[in-house]
């Protein structure tokens, strides 16, 4: 039960108080670059989760399997860059072949993760900061993602409202769009002591 | 000036193309370590010396590296150099280590190096690439100091780790949690805009025009670039 209970603890807790986004600043050119519509952000929330969980599932045996057995600990960088490149790439090619509707869903965000800081970040943060054992892992980052898509959608939304609005000329655009990032991070500043407090 | 002498290669980096307020390149590290100022100095001087000699590599290699294949092995060449940094680091400064944690290795995927090596080093020879790398790394580094001293003295009323006195009642913790850093470098986007008005090629839509992943994801074909 014990285990079970920790388990929730990484999930929530990454989603809400840890979020990726929004408190530690990875993956933010997605996150302002694909949030104007809301079926955009969406797509591109799903693709995320997908990447990040299987590549955890695949950096993790090699990090402790190929990696620290071999005491080749220092490759780290250049291996999961190279292998989360060559996995996007071949999911790609894969939900091509075999599910063309998914293909047609998510395709077009898969190429942009490639070299998103975010599913590089989440891999490297689950062997060194955090020591996640395996199902921890895939959890956490299962939680990463979803935190990213929620902040996604509802940055989206917000986003919308700003377009109708009038901002002096110097704010047009980018500045506005991170000035409203910063609201929406102070709120989820809000969720902070909440997960560990829950289950006591 | 002559637009191709080298002097202006070096200078376009540090105000009229700096890569963090123009270019809108490396969002990430310049948001996450800008909550001290030893920080964003640890992270211009990594990001710089990685800059620079990727910039010297890619241009020396620029001849030999298949067109088709060119992002991969760009990354290769950044992710050895982030790594000899990163030990480099670990060995003589490991405050500095501690202190910026996942954002070193993470300096691979910084749209900045990626971007020069891109737009600059694949077209022109090794010493204006070089050039080019250092006017780059310096216009990141004066640009995270500048939102580093901003967002120290108000939220922690102290610079470089040194508290000012008078200040220490007045503390905005705001300013270096995580909302301050959108909010401060959201501010410093409109003011360059004004200072450099007309002049600095502007780019006020964060879009993939400026991700240099841009010509590489769909085979140029980058969807979302046209919905923005």
């Amino acid at each position: 039960m014990d285990a079970f209970k920790s388990l929730v603890i990484i999930l929530l807790s990454s989603v809400f108080v840890d979020n990726y986004v929004l408190t530690r600043f990875l993956g933010i050119c997605p996150f302002l670059g694909v949030s104007k519509k809301l079926d955009s952000a969406v797509g591109m929330g799903v693709a995320v989760t997908f990447v990040m969980v299987v590549a955890t599932a695949v950096t993790w045996p090699i990090q402790h399997y190929i990696l620290n057995s071999m005491n080749l600990g220092y490759m780290q960088t250049i291996v999961f860059i190279l292998v989360i490149a060559a996995l996007v790439q071949f999911i790609e090619m894969a939900l091509k072949k075999f599910i063309p509707s998914l293909h047609k869903a998510l395709g077009v965000y898969l190429p942009l993760i490639t070299t998103n800081c975010a599913v590089l970040g989440v891999a490297i943060n689950n062997i060194n900061e955090h020591q996640y054992n395996f199902i921890q892992s895939i959890i956490n980052s299962l939680g990463v993602g979803l935190g990213f898509m929620l902040a996604m959608v509802l940055f989206s939304g917000m986003r919308q409202k700003i377009q109708e609005s009038e901002i002096p000329e110097s704010f047009k655009g980018l500045p506005a769009t991170l000035i409203a990032a910063s609201f929406i991070s102070l709120a989820f500043f809000g969720f902070g002591g909440i997960i560990e407090n829950l289950f006591k | 000036m002559n637009k191709n002498s080298n002097m202006s290669i070096f200078l376009k980096g540090l105000l009229l193309e700096n890569p963090v307020f123009v270019l809108i390149l490396g969002t990430c590290p310049t948001l996450a370590t800008t909550k001290t100022v030893i920080g964003a100095i640890g992270m211009g001087v990594a990001a710089t010396a990685v800059l620079i000699c990727s910039n010297i590599v890619i241009s020396l290699l620029r001849k030999l590296i298949p067109d088709s294949v060119r992002i991969p092995c760009y990354i290769v060449v950044i992710a050895s150099f982030v790594t000899i940094v990163e030990m480099i680091i670990h060995a003589f400064v490991p405050t500095i280590y501690e202190l910026l944690g996942v954002y070193l290795p993470l300096i691979t995927v910084n749209c900045i190096i990626l971007g020069r090596a891109e737009m600059f080093a694949n077209k022109n020879n090794v010493a204006k690439s070089a050039l080019d790398g250092l006017g780059m790394g310096l216009g990141f580094s004066i640009a995270l100091v500048a939102m580093a001293t901003l967002r120290e003295i108000l939220g922690a009323a102290s610079f470089a780790g040194i508290s000012i006195p008078f200040l220490e009642n007045y503390k905005i913790k705001f300013f270096v949690e995580a909302p301050g850093g959108f909010l401060v470098y959201g501010i410093l986007i409109a003011v360059v805009y004004k200072l450099t008005h007309g002049k600095a090629p502007y780019k006020k839509e964060f879009s993939c025009a400026t991700c240099p992943s841009a010509a590489y994801c769909n085979r140029g074909n980058c969807q979302p670039k046209e919905e923005i």
